[in-house]
């Protein structure tokens, strides 16, 4: 058995693996309640918190397994807490909406799992092949469950979209990774990266076409402008508890991708990459600003708000220093909360007569559920980026490495943006409090009423402990960064 | 209990917000204990001031009741206060229980909501008068909005939709930009301690940095004021605001940006400031007479009252980019003074909006008859705001134009234009709605000012007639402070280039 012990960082992936599967098993055999599938979820979610304390106990340093395919190290062990505690909150919380929709299936709880083994698998990667293999995994599971409900014709649309709109990409992404491979002629980043480092900008036009290619494979599934386009559909048709989770973790793990390849396998040809961030960043910030103002589905606007925050988060990585990287681990960690008490309050926008998801009909929520009301007032405060709240720290890291960059205009677009991102936060603000009822949601269930709690907790009080996410995300950061070659 | 040692800032500062927790507390229907509960605390809190006042040491130039935590790292939880800071802490915590007062009987709804918004506005703007470190001002100063959002947007008038957002985004787009100087300083220095940038800035920021960081603070700071041409905000935020809301903006957030020139633009980017000191009196002097004479042409009290207080800030600004003791004295003057004249009037405003709902000059005249009282109280505030000697707002407008006279003539010259036709628009708003006949029949059953009424009023005429006849409390507080200030200054910009030849 002393061999076998080398895998010992895999161990997480594996209890994932194993645990879907004897899942789908279980949910074969058993013969549960169509649609009510509680048992699976909750044994679901034990898998995941197993999961999760292997992960938590497992390395802080760098462990490379499979020849440098998959690397656990302390950047992993961040981005996979927060994508397992992510994953977690939103089964948790959509428990009931999804039975209620009689959705709540065993086959959708295994597709989540392995969905999140895919995110896993994408965080660790060490070089292009486990890469794709992780984005396969993570997207084909997703573009099913988008389509989940599949008697409307609006989440069949979503989940058909997603999936073509996403084989476009994964095929370009191939293509990209396919003449990476050829002009450095190595799949692994370590290789990739030394390579890169000897080429004078002239002599890698065929690398950084590869690069280009990669990245745009990246920036779908990030949902960066231009590459956006399938979000706000896919977020308005999909089931709500299925947009909560599409906006959460796949994008964490893709951001976390997208860290990976360019600081460990690109450091030496930074500003080829550099260029093509800024772009994305400044794209998406302006998107997601504009084209959020619009909206009048609540789906729909925190979809471009979501375009929004990853062209914040992609500012900490256009910086390309030590603190740019801290600030999108900070950003991701607190878009993260923030994401899921936002959907919380969306799955629970709920009258007798069924589920709500127009702005409009929030009017007056101060009045009839204050709490409700004020926890997801002070979500989109944050959001906007408003002091004390979380959201303005986020913000705070990010610039501040841009402004250590001198990346100058970029911040300045940015902070003018958020000003108008801030606008249409207030809207919805505006019409929970300043307009007057006109009907009244039904009492939030327990585990909406839990993350919503969870949310507004970590939203109000990271003020006063910042210290313990600044310093995890900084250790994450410069285990990453113990690979980058020195120039 | 050994009260030096106390962290009395930190007390003063989020003893409001325990207040505000312990309301959320209750059940829904508890109006009344909501009352009661925000009326203690801020009493309270003002008692607790008072001790700062009390121990302060007028003769110290340095921070005083100075506490230091670990928060972010490099940027710390550092309070402390001056003789200028010191002087607005003591204003906010006394004007906050006679906003609660004022707001006793008209705020009917969501009283719960109202008092926890005033209560955690109350800690902000103190917090932003203590802080003394770049990141917690900034927390400070932006968390300042949420609760002015949802004053104006819940309990504001008909139109009050557009006031708050024109408020919220203006002054946040002013705000985002100092949040990018704040960084770049922080990168430059490597610290966001305001005594230690305030002492070192020449070795910190180059000439040219200065230049980019002192615009970037102008932007925020002249929102806020509001200077002209970005003062359109104010107007509007003031006519929808209930009243207390309305004294609040004026009394105190506008001092937040005068409050930013003197504690960031001149001390830590003298040399900028010097070059920017002609635009500073241009925009100062076009903000006396240009808002002057739109006063004049108001139909609306609360209005006109929003526009006077802009050309009363054009003399803060003024005072202040004189850098001479008497122009700062004066203008730190002005702004302690403002705040007691304008809430004065922005209360007797109110008095008339809660009997009649309306703020027309149109509808009123001839109150003499009907609210003898009334029209003493207002005459007072309204002397007071045309800066009549005797009256506090004298002396803010003397010293500053004083101040000014000696660097350029001409920017005194026609600042003093402004302090005439302050004195036009002022008495004929009073004989338009305290003079006159009384010809609405619906001021016939008008009644003077209730005993809470008056008792709100009482301490704020007292303080004006005290300060025009006696103003050695505030400047004594703040000689000391404003001295060190300026010889900074000169020592920056060497003292030959101090005056500005005309």
């Amino acid at each position: 058995m002393q061999h076998l012990s080398i895998y010992a960082p895999v161990l997480p992936e594996i209890v994932v693996a194993l645990g879907a599967m004897a899942l789908l098993m279980f949910g074969v055999f058993r013969k549960a309640t169509p649609g009510g599938d509680f048992a699976t979820a909750w044994l679901a979610i034990g898998v995941l918190l197993l999961a999760a304390v292997l992960v938590a106990t497992g390395t802080t340093g760098r462990e490379a397994v499979f020849d440098g395919a998959f690397i656990a190290d302390g950047f992993a062990r961040f981005m996979k807490l927060l994508i397992i505690g992510g994953a977690v909150l939103v089964i948790i919380m959509s428990f009931g909406n999804l039975a209620r929709q009689g959705l709540l299936s065993f086959e959708y709880i295994v597709l989540l799992l392995l969905a999140v083994l895919g995110m896993m698998l994408m965080i660790s990667a060490g070089d292009l092949i486990a890469l794709y293999l992780g984005i396969e995994l993570q997207s084909l599971s997703l573009y099913v469950v988008a389509a989940i409900k599949r008697d409307e014709v609006r989440s069949s649309e979503a989940g058909l979209k997603y999936f073509v709109l996403g084989a476009l990409s994964s095929g370009m992404l191939l293509y990209g990774a396919s003449l990476i491979y050829g002009f450095t002629g190595s799949v692994d980043f370590g290789v990739i990266a030394s390579v890169a480092q000897g080429q004078s900008a002239a002599g890698n036009i065929g690398l950084t076409f590869g690069l280009v290619f990669l990245l745009i494979g990246i920036a779908f599934k990030i949902s960066a402008v231009p590459f956006h386009m399938w979000t706000p559909d896919v977020y308005q048709g999909a089931p709500t508890p299925v947009t909560a989770f599409f906006a959460a973790a796949p994008k964490l793990a893709a951001m976390a991708l997208l860290m990976r390849v360019v600081f460990t396998a690109f450091p030496g040809i930074a500003p080829q990459w550099q260029q093509i961030i800024v772009f994305l960043s400044i794209a998406s910030m302006l998107l997601g600003a504009f084209a959020a103002i619009g909206q009048t589905n609540i789906k729909r606007l925190m979809a471009y708000s979501s375009i929004g925050h990853i062209g914040y988060a992609l500012v900490g990585v256009a910086a390309n220093n030590e603190a740019g990287m801290q600030a999108v681990l900070i950003y991701l960690a607190i878009y993260l909360f923030m994401t899921l008490g936002a959907f919380a309050c969306i799955l629970s926008m709920r009258t007798k007569d069924g589920i709500l998801e127009d702005i409009d009909s929030l009017s007056g929520l101060a009045k009839t559920n204050l709490p409700m009301a004020f926890v997801l007032a002070m979500i989109l405060f944050s959001m906007a980026g408003i002091p004390p709240l979380a959201g303005f720290f986020a913000k705070f890291y990010v610039f501040a490495a841009a402004i250590k960059a001198g990346l100058y205009p970029l911040a300045v677009i940015g902070v003018l943006a958020s000003v108008v991102a801030a606008y249409y936060y207030l809207r919805v603000i505006k019409v929970m409090f300043f307009d007057d009822a006109t009907q009244s949601f039904v009492p939030v269930e327990r585990g909406p009423g839990f993350v919503m709690t969870i949310a507004i907790l970590f939203v109000l009080l990271f003020v006063l402990v910042p210290q313990p996410l600044v310093n995890a995300a900084l250790a994450a950061v410069q285990s990453l960064q113990t690979v980058i070659p020195v120039p | 209990m050994d009260i030096s040692s106390a962290p009395i800032l930190s007390i003063v500062t989020f003893l409001p917000l325990v207040g505000a927790v312990i309301i959320g507390c209750l059940n829904r229907d508890a109006k009344g204990n909501a009352r009661w509960i925000a009326l203690w605390t801020t009493t309270i809190t003002f008692l607790i001031s008072l001790l700062i006042w009390i121990n302060f040491d007028n003769m110290s130039g340095a921070f005083q009741f100075v506490e230091e935590r670990d928060w972010l790292g490099v940027m710390k939880y550092k309070m402390g206060v001056d003789g200028i800071s010191m002087l607005f802490v003591i204003l906010t915590t006394f004007l906050l229980p006679l906003c609660v007062i004022s707001s006793w009987v008209v705020i009917q709804d969501r009283v719960k909501e109202y008092m926890i918004a005033f209560l955690v506005l109350e800690t902000l703007m103190i917090g932003v008068f203590c802080s003394l470190d770049l990141i917690l001002f900034l927390v400070f100063f932006e968390g300042s909005l949420i609760p002015m959002f949802l004053i104006i947007g819940i309990w504001g008038g008909p139109n009050r939709v557009y006031a708050t957002f024109k408020f919220f985004l203006y002054t946040l787009l002013g705000s985002v930009l100092m949040l990018l100087a704040v960084l770049a300083m922080y990168w430059a220095a490597n610290t966001t301690d305001i005594p230690t940038l305030m002492a070192r800035s020449q070795e910190f920021f180059s000439p040219e940095m200065q230049w980019w960081l002192w615009l970037a603070f102008f932007a925020s700071f002249a929102v806020k004021l509001p200077m002209w041409p970005v003062h359109t905000w104010l107007p509007d935020a003031h006519v929808e605001a209930p009243t207390a809301g309305s004294v609040v903006l004026a009394a105190i957030l506008l001092k937040l940006g005068a409050y930013g020139f003197l504690r960031f633009s001149v001390p830590m980017f003298p040399l900028a400031c010097q070059e920017f000191a002609p635009l500073m009196f241009g925009l100062s002097v076009i903000a006396i007479i240009y808002t002057s004479l739109i006063a004049l042409a108001q139909t609306d009290l609360k209005k006109l009252i929003a526009y006077s207080s802009v050309a009363h800030m054009g003399f803060v600004t003024m005072g202040i980019f004189t850098f001479t003791t008497q122009g700062v004295e004066g203008a730190v003057f002005q702004m302690f003074s403002h705040g007691i004249v304008s809430t004065g009037l922005f209360l007797g405003v109110g008095v008339l909006y809660d009997r009649m709902h309306t703020h027309e000059i149109s509808v009123f005249g001839g109150l003499v008859q009907r609210m003898p009282v009334y029209a003493a109280l207002f005459m007072v505030f309204t002397m007071a705001n045309l800066g009549l000697p005797g009256t506090s707002g004298f002396i803010g407008e003397f010293l500053t134009i004083l101040a000014a006279f000696k660097v350029n003539t001409w920017v005194a010259f026609l600042a003093t234009t402004g302090v005439i036709t302050s004195a036009a628009y002022g008495l004929y708003v009073y004989k338009r709605v305290i003079f006159g006949v009384l010809v609405n029949p619906a001021l016939k059953t008008i009644k003077d000012l209730s005993y809470r009424e008056i008792a709100i009023m009482a301490p704020l005429v007292f303080l004006t007639l005290l300060l025009g006849i006696y103003p050695a409390p505030v400047l004594d507080v703040t000689a000391v402070s404003v001295k060190k200030l300026v010889a900074a200054y000169e020592a920056a910009v060497g003292p030959a280039a101090a005056l500005i030849v005309p």
